[in-house]
C-alpha cells in the first residue's frame, strides 16, 4: 500500500516535471518570434550596396555617402597623409592595423564614419578639427583617429571599420 | 480594514459588493500620518500628480503625432503651430519630463536624509529606484520621438552603449536599432514603448504606496510612531499640506511652460535629424548629467575591461547601487537629525552630484576654471572615485563609528517639546500606552 502510494507520487511527479517543461519550451517558442521581429528586417537587409563617383575628388577632400543608413567617408588621401600612416609602429597602435591591411589604393582611404566610441560620426568637412593625428576627431567624448582611421588617442576601443568595397572603375567605386 | 456603513444606499450597495468607498476612506482619509512631517515629505503626492499629467497630455500628444522619420519633425512642428492650444500641451509634456525629474530627485535625496530606505521600508525603496529606472527609459524614449538633432544623436549614443558587452554587444545593438543605424524602425519602436512605459509605471508606483501604507511613512525625525498621539489623520492635515505644496509646484511649472518653454531643452532639437552629421556638442538633457558624467570620466582600462565596458558598467552601477543601500548603510538611526557626522557626509554627496552634473555638460578636454593640467575629465574622476566612495565605503563603516545624538521619546514628545499638547490631547489620552 504505502509502496504504490510513493509510486503515486513519483507518477505526479515526473507528470508535473513534464507538463511544466512542454509549457516551457512552448513560451519559449513562442517567445523568439516576439524577440525576433526586432532583428532587421528583409526589406533593411535587402539594402545592399551604393554606387559612388568619386571622380571629383582632389587630394585632401573627402565626401561622406550613406549606406545602409550609414555615413562612409571616402577620402583622398594626400602623399603626405600616406606617408604619416605608414610610419606608424604598430605596437604602439590600442588596436594594431597596418595601412597597407586598410586600403585598397594607398590614396583612397575608404572607412565607416561611425565612431567605434558610442556611434558619433566624426566632422568630414575640410574645416572640421581634425584631431591630433590629421584623421578625424570625434567631438562626442574625444576620440581622435589618424590618416587611416585608426585609433589613436580617447575612448574609442577600436579603429573606423573598412567597409566591403570594389572599386569598378578608377572612379567608380562600390560599397557593399 | 475596518468597513463602513454608508448612509446614501446606492454607496452602501456598491461598497457591501465591492469596497472601494471603505478601502479610500481608510488609506486616503483616516490614513494615521506622523504628526511631525514637513513640506519634503509632499513630493511624493507631487511625482504622482506630475505622472498624471504626463499620461493625459502624451495621450493627447500621440494623436497628432507621426512616428515616422521623415514625418515626425514635421508632426511636432504641426502641433506648436496649427493644432489647437498644441504649443501648450506640448510645452506641459516636455518641461513636464524635467518638473517629475526635479520632483522624483528631490524626493529621493529626502529618503537619503532621513533614512527612509531603512528598515522596514526597504522594498518600498526599491520599488522607487524601479520607478526611477522606468522614468528614465520613457524620458529617453520620449525625447526621441521629436526627431531633432539631439534626438537622433542622444538615441545613437545611448543605444550604443550596448555594444560594450563583450561578443554580443554588436547583434545587441542590431537588435535595439532594428536595421544597421538608428532609424525608422528604431523610432516606431520607441514610440511604441514610450506609450507603454507610463502605464508599467503607474502598476510600480501602486506597489509602492501599498508597501507605503504598511510600514506607513517615516518623518522628519526617523523614530517609529508608537500610537495615535504621534499621528493626525490624513485627511484634512495632508491634502490641505500637499495642497499647498501642489500650488507652489504648478506655479513653477507654469513658469517654465508660459515664460521659458525652452530653457530646459536644447536649440539643436529644432534641426531635423541628420544621420550623416553630429552636432558638435552633445549633450543629453539635464537629468542624465551625472550619469553621463560617470560614463565619460573612464578613460582607461581596468584589468581586463576595457575603458567603454567600464564607463557603461558604473554608469549603471550609480543607479543599481540604490537597490542595496539599505543594506550598505550600517547605522540604526534614520535621520540625519540625529547623525551629527553623517550630516555633513550627505551634504557633500548632493555637492558630489551636482559637480558631476557640471562636468557631464561640458566637454572633458575643456579646462576648470582655465586651469590647463586640470581637465573637466579629472573632475568626474574624482566626482565617480567619491560617488562610490560614499556608497560602498563611507555608509558601512561611519554607521559603526559614528555616535549618534540621542533620540526623542517619541513624536509627540519631539513636536511639543514634552509641553502638554491640547490639539492632540483627546488622542493622547486614549491612546498612550501606560
Ligand atoms: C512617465 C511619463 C512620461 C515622460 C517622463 C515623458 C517624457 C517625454 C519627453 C521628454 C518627450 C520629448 C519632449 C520634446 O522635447 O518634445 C516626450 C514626447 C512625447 N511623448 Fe511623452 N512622456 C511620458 C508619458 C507619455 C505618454 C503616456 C504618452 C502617450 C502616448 C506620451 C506621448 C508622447 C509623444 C507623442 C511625444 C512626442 C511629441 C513631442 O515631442 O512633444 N508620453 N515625452
Ligand atoms: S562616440 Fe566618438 S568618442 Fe564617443
Amino acid at each position: 500500500m504505502a509502496d504504490s502510494h510513493a509510486d503515486d507520487e513519483n507518477r505526479r511527479e515526473f507528470l508535473y516535471l513534464a507538463a511544466g517543461a512542454m509549457g516551457a519550451v512552448g513560451a519559449a517558442a513562442f517567445a523568439w518570434p516576439l524577440i525576433d521581429q526586432m532583428n532587421p528586417a528583409a526589406d533593411v537587409l535587402a539594402l545592399a550596396s551604393t554606387e559612388v563617383d568619386i571622380s571629383a575628388l582632389e587630394p585632401g577632400q573627402a565626401i561622406t555617402v550613406k549606406w545602409r543608413g550609414q555615413p562612409i567617408f571616402i577620402r583622398r588621401r594626400t602623399q603626405q597623409e600616406i606617408e604619416e600612416a605608414a610610419a606608424v609602429d604598430l605596437a604602439s597602435l590600442r588596436d594594431p592595423e597596418a595601412d597597407a591591411e586598410r586600403v585598397q589604393k594607398s590614396e583612397w582611404l575608404i572607412v565607416n564614419g561611425t565612431c567605434t566610441h558610442l556611434g558619433c560620426v566624426p566632422g568630414n568637412r575640410v574645416s572640421d578639427r581634425k584631431g591630433e593625428y590629421g584623421g578625424w576627431f570625434c567631438p562626442c567624448h574625444g576620440s581622435h583617429y589618424d590618416t587611416s582611421g585608426r585609433i589613436r588617442k580617447g575612448p574609442a576601443p577600436t579603429n573606423l571599420v573598412v567597409p566591403p568595397y570594389e572599386f569598378l572603375t578608377d572612379t567608380q567605386i562600390k560599397i557593399g | 480594514m475596518e468597513k463602513q456603513t454608508y448612509s446614501n444606499p446606492v454607496i452602501r450597495w456598491v461598497d457591501d459588493r465591492l469596497p472601494i468607498f471603505s478601502f479610500m476612506d481608510h488609506e486616503y482619509n483616516k490614513f494615521p500620518m506622523p504628526r511631525n512631517l514637513n513640506y519634503f515629505w509632499n513630493f511624493g503626492a507631487l511625482a504622482s500628480i506630475t505622472l498624471i499629467v504626463m499620461i493625459v497630455t502624451g495621450i493627447v500628444l500621440a494623436m497628432h503625432y507621426t512616428p515616422h522619420t521623415s514625418m515626425a519633425f514635421d508632426s511636432v512642428e504641426r502641433i506648436m503651430r496649427d493644432v489647437n492650444y498644441g504649443w501648450l500641451i506640448r510645452y506641459i509634456h516636455s518641461n513636464g519630463a524635467s518638473m517629475f525629474f526635479i520632483v522624483v530627485y528631490i524626493h529621493i535625496f529626502r529618503g537619503l536624509y532621513y533614512g527612509s530606505y531603512k528598515a522596514p521600508r526597504e522594498l518600498l525603496w526599491m520599488l522607487g529606484v524601479v520607478i526611477l529606472l522606468l522614468m528614465m527609459a520613457t524620458a529617453f524614449m520620449g525625447y526621441v520621438l521629436p526627431w531633432g538633432q539631439m534626438s537622433f544623436w542622444g538615441a545613437k549614443v545611448i543605444t550604443s552603449l550596448f555594444s560594450a558587452v563583450p561578443i554580443f554587444g554588436e547583434s545587441i545593438v542590431e537588435w535595439l536599432w532594428g536595421g544597421f543605424s538608428v532609424d525608422n524602425a528604431t523610432l516606431n519602436r520607441f514610440f511604441s514603448l514610450h506609450y507603454l512605459m507610463p502605464f508599467v509605471i503607474v502598476g510600480v508606483v501602486v506597489l509602492h504606496v501599498a508597501a507605503l501604507h504598511v510600514s506607513g511613512s517615516n518623518n522628519p525625525d526617523g523614530i517609529d510612531v508608537k500610537g495615535p498621539q504621534d499621528t493626525v489623520p490624513f485627511n484634512p492635515y495632508f491634502t490641505a499640506k500637499d495642497s499647498i505644496g501642489l500650488g507652489v509646484f504648478l506655479i513653477v511649472w507654469a513658469g517654465f511652460v508660459f515664460y521659458a518653454p525652452d530653457f530646459l531643452g536644447h536649440p539643436d532639437n529644432y534641426i531635423p535629424a541628420d544621420p550623416l552629421v553630429t552636432p558638435p556638442h552633445i549633450v543629453p538633457e539635464w537629468y542624465f548629467l551625472p550619469f553621463y558624467a560617470i560614463l565619460r570620466s573612464i578613460t582607461f582600462d581596468f584589468l581586463f575591461i576595457d575603458a567603454k565596458l567600464l564607463g557603461v558598467i558604473l554608469m549603471f552601477a550609480s543607479i543599481a547601487i540604490l537597490f542595496v543601500l539599505p543594506w550598505l548603510d550600517t547605522s540604526k538611526v534614520r535621520s540625519c537629525r540625529f547623525r551629527p557626522v553623517y550630516k555633513w557626509f550627505f551634504w557633500l554627496f548632493v555637492l558630489d552630484c551636482f559637480i558631476l552634473g557640471v562636468v557631464g555638460a561640458k566637454s572633458p578636454d575643456d579646462p576648470v576654471f582655465g586651469v590647463e593640467w586640470f581637465k573637466y575629465v579629472h573632475l568626474g574622476q574624482i566626482g565617480t572615485a567619491y560617488y562610490f566612495f560614499h556608497f560602498l565605503i563611507l555608509l558601512p563603516i561611519l554607521g559603526k563609528m559614528e555616535r549618534p545624538l540621542p533620540l526623542p521619546t517619541s513624536i509627540s514628545e519631539s513636536v511639543t517639546g514634552g509641553r502638554s499638547d491640547s490639539a492632540a490631547g483627546a488622542a493622547t489620552a486614549k491612546g498612550e500606552p501606560a
